[in-house]
């Protein structure tokens, strides 16, 4: 029993870097996924289109691919041409890498939030002189946030288990720590179960704080 | 002062509206009448360019009505939905404040003391920081008015007013109407209630296919009626 409270203390030492990249990575991907929500409504093609490749091509290659590419694959390309381009933490690249990923799923959901605002909102505000950008901003956003929220907190406990591939680019988060301590102690199953009782933890606490905020959130008269 | 020449709009291979000339007078109560799908709220969608004419015309104060100055028309005409369109996530206040501080630049004082100015005029003044999901739908539709009126229109446009109203809620947005009609306000009404279009309006449009079949002084279209599709009409809907 000790090994497993043992391997658990090990893995709890990664938390603070699984939480901190995942709360950032969740900021960058709601900006960009929103901005990328909003270029997928835009009328002019070539806006529409990037937004749609950028996308396609982050949803349909692996996290872990990606973390390759941004970490190693970066700095590497960079000083083959002779730019002199190190990542001072691998953290750094971890935290970018995850909020692009994070992005192209936020902007699906945040578009699905955008078009389920009632039509009729948009023509209110035009009708009283708002440009389309104000209506946006003032009515339909507002609005759209309240209806993504489930499924941003989705989004968020799915990138809690997500940077765990982090590990393998080197960053020394929860599945790092564990990694870890089983190789000098070969205590495989206590290590693993450590590793995932701590990613139950956080995802758990999470679900249920989002409950409460959605629960919180529907009282309020609006 | 709108001028309407030769309106057309299609959606897709149907056409709506196949040519619609009017005029709506400084003051004048217009209301708009006719079988559903006829194209009357498509008609008032396109003055205000909610629905982009295919062809023809609107001009308002002698301006062309175009995408460039589109905000700025719509500033001086005031839209009413039938689905009230209130915006749930701000209080009744901010509902009323949001346009003038946000497209006028009015400040946020000024602009909540016409608020509150307006809520008394549509009667709901103790309604200021409700939310409007907690409002009947008539005193929705009556915020909306308000929300309408705070920009200071020079013509309102109601959209079916009282459509989606329970009935015992219709009279009090027809008397906020009624008011308003009073005070010299220009107003356009597609609506189906034939006892305000007898009482209130100065002239009443009477359309059937895209078109204006009849119009004229209401004891005239809605008492003798001159046209045969209008006479149909007026049989069917006066007969319930």
């Amino acid at each position: 029993m000790a090994l497993y409270f043992k391997g658990f203390l090990v893995a709890l030492k990664g938390a603070p870097t699984t939480i901190g990249v995942t709360v950032l990575a969740v900021i960058i991907g709601t900006a960009l996924g929103l901005l990328l929500a909003l270029m997928r409504q835009s009328k002019i093609k070539i806006i529409n289109l990037i937004a749609k490749i950028y996308i396609d091509v982050v949803r349909g290659t692996p996290l872990v691919v990606q973390a390759f590419i941004f970490a190693y694959g970066l700095p590497q390309m960079l000083q083959a041409h002779n730019v002199n381009f190190t990542w001072p933490y691998l953290v750094i690249p971890a935290i970018i890498c995850c909020g692009l990923n994070s992005a192209a799923y936020m902007a699906e959901v945040i578009r699905s939030g955008l078009q389920a605002v009632d039509k009729g909102q948009m023509e209110a505000a035009r009708s009283l002189g708002m440009t389309h950008k104000m209506a946006m901003r003032l009515v339909i956003i507002p609005q759209a946030i309240k209806i993504i929220l489930p499924a941003v907190g989705n989004e968020f406990v799915t990138l809690i288990k997500e940077t765990s591939v982090l590990s393998f680019v080197g960053v020394v988060e929860i599945m790092r720590r564990g990694n870890l301590w089983n190789a000098s102690t070969f205590e495989t199953f206590p290590a693993y179960i450590g590793v995932a009782l701590v990613y139950l933890i956080l995802t758990l606490t999470l679900t249920k704080l989002i409950a409460t905020m959605e629960k919180k959130m529907s009282q309020e008269a609006c | 002062m709108i001028e309407i020449n030769n309106l057309k709009k299609s959606f897709g291979d149907n056409e709506v509206l196949k040519g619609i000339n009017a005029k709506i007078g400084d003051s004048e109560v217009v209301c708009i009448i006719g079988p559903s799908g006829s194209g009357k709220s498509t008609m008032l969608r396109c003055i205000n360019m909610l629905e982009e004419p295919t062809g023809g015309e609107i001009i308002i104060d002698g301006e062309k009505v175009s995408e460039s100055n589109i905000n700025e028309v719509r500033t001086k005409m005031g839209m009413v939905f039938q689905g009230f369109n209130l915006f749930p996530n701000m209080t009744v206040l901010q509902n009323i404040t949001c346009a003038p501080i946000n497209v006028k630049g009015m400040s946020k004082d000024e602009a909540e003391a016409k608020a509150r100015e307006l809520l008394s005029k549509v009667k709901l003044p103790e309604k200021a920081d409700v939310y409007p999901k907690s409002l009947s739908g008539g005193q929705q539709q009556r915020v909306a008015i308000a929300r309408a009126l705070a920009m200071e229109p020079e013509i309102m446009l109601f959209d079916e007013p009282t459509s989606a109203l329970d009935p015992e809620m219709v009279g009090e947005v027809l008397d906020v109407m009624k008011e308003l009609a009073k005070e010299g306000m220009a107003m356009a009404v597609v609506t189906h209630e034939m006892g305000f279009a007898k009482e209130v309006s100065d002239r009443v449009l009477f359309m059937d296919g895209g078109y204006i079949v009849e119009e004229g002084k209401p004891e005239e279209v809605l008492s003798n009626p001159k046209e045969d599709r209008t006479k149909n009409f007026l049989s069917q809907v006066l007969a319930i």
